[in-house]
């Protein structure tokens, strides 16, 4: 991850759809536009998905990081204010 | 104010949408509205804005709860007969979402109390079954400045608009005046289909929630109409009216004021 500087980290790996993406979506109205939101999230539904809606909301996805332990490390930049 | 995780479950349907959100959840934590009558329409706006989170709702009602209210005004059950109205629709809210505070007015809202009643709330729902109430919450809610959600409904059809000030005409630009007692039936005499409550008292809802998220179009400048028997939705443009006795540019109402009501003769 040393390649962005990560503004805030959140882990949904205890969360099932659609609270990952709900959780996800809190952290970034909390960072301001141009900020790094790293996140992690399990393996399947979540990758599957999250990354999808987050795009859809104009955020742009930096990185997606397999931990190779079931889960991932999404890293999001937060478009918009 | 942080979510805790129960309100992101709760709310997350909302949370997702984009034109909600966060920010769009909190606004309705804040909001403030009045629903005026727990009735057919009261009754469906009342429950889906607490399962929304509206934070502060309030409900006017004089009246208790009757068996043949029941097969359309959704909030109250059997068990409720008998029981003032307002505190039936509000443990049916608080099951629903305990965490909307719901204040009760039992009373009936007349020229002396209705200013005071609407002036802690941010968007009024009109949910009453009679004219003189109608224009009532017309006038005070234009003298206020106040927006609100006008509708009726008897038989199977149901009409509604919205009022938000400076943004078109309000109900008495379109109607002038109550029509003659003798003229019209009262629901008690026309009969209505239930669902026709659900159907118009909800469209009040999503009008009070779109206002208070400040998305989309509000049915300002415009009366829906709509007739179950034909399936027919009609959205009538109304056209600016300069001479309206209350919103007009030289208004002869300035206070809000009672007509007679009229007792039901069945």
């Amino acid at each position: 991850m040393d390649e962005f500087a990560i503004d805030e980290s959140i882990d949904i790996t205890d969360v099932v759809c659609p609270v990952t993406f709900v959780k996800a979506k809190v952290a970034l109205e909390e960072l301001d536009n141009g900020q790094v939101l790293s996140i992690r999230l399990s393996d399947g539904e979540p990758v599957q998905n999250v990354p999808r809606s987050i795009k859809e909301e104009g955020h742009r996805i930096l990185k997606l990081a397999d931990n190779e332990d079931g889960t991932y490390n999404l890293i999001v930049q937060k478009i918009g204010e | 104010m942080a979510f805790s995780n129960e309100q992101l479950e709760r709310y997350s349907r909302h949370i997702i949408l984009q034109e909600v959100g966060v920010k769009g959840q909190k606004k309705l934590m804040d909001a403030k509205v009045l629903i005026i009558g727990a009735g057919g329409l009261g009754a469906p706006a009342a429950l889906y804005l607490a399962a929304a989170g509206v934070g502060t709702i309030g409900i006017a009602d004089a009246d208790e709860v009757d068996l043949s209210n029941l097969q359309r005004q959704v909030i109250h059950s059997t068990p409720d007969v008998g029981k003032a109205k307002v505190l039936s629709a509000k443990e049916s809210m608080n099951a629903i979402n305990p965490e909307v505070t719901v204040n009760v007015y039992r009373e009936f809202v007349n020229a002396s109390n209705i200013t005071d009643l609407i002036a802690g709330y941010d968007f009024v729902i009109d949910g009453t079954d009679n004219f003189p109430a109608k224009f009532l919450i017309n006038d005070a809610c234009v003298l206020s400045k106040k927006p609100f959600s006008h509708a009726g409904i008897i038989r199977f059809k149901g009409q509604l608009m919205t009022y938000v000030p400076g943004q078109g005409p309000c109900y008495r630009c379109v109607f002038r005046e109550p029509p003659p007692p003798e003229a019209v039936p009262t629901c008690r005499q026309a009969g209505v289909i239930g669902a026709i409550g659900g159907i118009i008292g909800s469209l009040q809802a999503m009008e009070t929630v779109k206002y208070i998220i400040g998305k989309g179009d509000l049915l300002t400048g415009y009366l829906l109409t709509y007739d179950a028997l034909k399936m027919d939705f009609r959205k009538i443009k109304l056209p600016d009216v300069k001479n309206c006795a209350v919103c007009g540019e030289n208004p002869s109402i300035l206070q809000p004021f009672d007509y007679e009501q009229v007792a039901c003769k069945l």
